[in-house]
């Protein structure tokens, strides 16, 4: 039986994709920031997973207005890291895990999740650089990520977007999914983006540490009550790009001690923790838990 | 019957939704075509000849030809996809974002780099923050 021992969450600033790209993280602006991932490229060698089901947005790249899924689930055999306007990040193809992810698929919608299944996108920096920091600096061509990886999307662009509450649901469901895959592999459950930001009009720059500290305590130890979080407070506290945050409730509801809506189990171990402000213009915030 | 919209008393913010995103189409859709590189080059060689292409408004247009991301904003623009005009210009995303305040590069990175924006007194229309109607525009943009 597939089994999920382990949830990641962090930030995916495009800017921290940059600075690893043209070498900078030494640089004293970056340093900090970096820091905070030694841990966790070590306890990723160490603790390998054979698939990385990872919830990210997309930021108007492989989704434009023509179309706006809430829940997007990858099913292809490979993503290519996208042109954002840049030019593609130097990191390498992203390999899918198709059987997977159609199991997944087949079995969240049959839970009552109306999910779109994409088999054909390119990936951006959403995606790619939670990969980055949690794997280090990767060649495109001579290296490759460590494992297959599922692409989840969430759109956070138009709202509404989902509530916590059903992100939190939804995590459950792709618990159980994937708990019904018969082959014995191990996989990771990313939640991405946040933490506090806003990028529009005369309030950008806004970042709150207390809220941002506050959230993480609750989304930790009482998941139930941080899946109520309205949208407004996320908007209104953490600023109109912190409602990404709704998507760590995803990795979160798909934690062991989450059974039926309520915390019935252990609670998972707190494996590391941290929080550094600025990337850019966004605060950064990241956790590892994992399943007693 | 009316929809639920609790944040529009939040100040300096119009939020992306879907009659935002029905006003702003075009001008959304013109902004993806800019993550080809051939049609960047052939927006940069004629701008206001590259917008004709598009069933944007005249107020859309103008806008996108002022650089004035605030005005794209209000006429239906998003972050995400009005940041490829940034990244056309060859901006970082932090300029971009400085850009809507008034404040210089400098300035914004500096706020920035001493913890960001607090949200005191910015988390409802009529209190005092620095986002506020009445303060703004912010920084060096005040002096103008």
């Amino acid at each position: 039986m597939a089994r999920i021992t382990a949830s990641v969450y962090t930030s995916h600033v495009p800017a921290i994709g940059a600075a690893m790209d043209l070498g900078k993280t030494h640089e004293d602006y970056w340093k900090p920031l970096f820091a905070g991932y030694d841990f966790s490229k070590q306890w990723m060698k160490d603790n390998k997973p054979d698939v990385i089901f990872l919830v990210y947005n997309d930021h108007a790249t492989a989704f434009s207005l023509d179309m706006i899924p809430t829940f997007a689930i990858g099913t292809a055999a490979e993503y290519k890291p996208a042109d954002e306007g840049y030019g593609a990040r130097p990191v390498p193809v992203v390999k899918g895990h198709p059987e997977l992810a159609s199991h997944i698929a087949q079995s969240v919608i049959q839970q009552d999740f109306d999910l779109t299944i994409v088999n054909k996108m390119d990936v951006d920096h959403g995606l790619t650089v939670p990969l980055s920091l949690m794997c280090g600096e990767k060649d495109p061509v001579k290296d490759a990520w460590p494992c297959p990886v599922i692409p989840f999307a969430v759109n956070v662009v138009q709202y509404p977007v989902p509530s916590g509450q059903r992100c939190f649901n939804l995590g459950q469901a792709i618990r159980k999914a994937i708990e019904s895959y018969d082959e014995d592999i191990n996989v990771h459950i990313w939640g991405t983006g946040g933490m506090s930001h806003q990028l529009q009009g005369a309030r950008a720059g806004l970042i709150n540490r207390e809220w941002d500290n506050n959230w993480l305590d609750l989304m930790i130890n009482d998941p139930v009550a941080c899946a109520n979080v309205p949208h407004i407070d996320y908007v209104r506290e953490a600023g109109s790009e912190g409602i990404e945050l709704v998507m760590w409730l995803i990795a979160r509801g798909a934690m062991a001690d989450v059974n039926n809506g309520k915390v019935t189990g252990p609670a998972p171990k707190l494996t590391h923790r941290f929080y550094h402000v600025p990337a850019s213009n966004t605060a950064v915030g990241h956790a590892i838990l994992e399943n007693a | 019957m009316a929809l639920d919209k609790p944040y529009k008393d939040v100040p300096g913010t119009i939020i992306f939704d879907a009659e935002q995103s029905r006003k702003g189409y075009w001008l959304n859709q013109f902004c993806m075509s800019l993550m080809k590189a051939e049609n960047r080059t052939r927006f940069k060689a004629n701008e206001r000849a590259y917008l004709d292409e598009w069933a944007m408004t005249e107020e859309q247009k103008k806008a996108v030809l002022a650089r004035d991301l605030n005005w794209c904003m209000r006429t239906g623009g998003n972050i995400y996809f009005l940041a490829k005009i940034g990244a056309t210009d060859g901006l970082s995303f932090q300029q971009m974002a400085g850009s809507m305040t008034g404040m210089t590069e400098e300035e914004y990175r500096n706020m920035m780099l001493k913890g960001g924006r607090s949200a005191e007194g910015n988390r409802y229309i009529g209190e005092d923050g620095d986002a506020q109607e009445k303060n703004q525009p912010q920084g060096a943009g005040k002096k103008g």
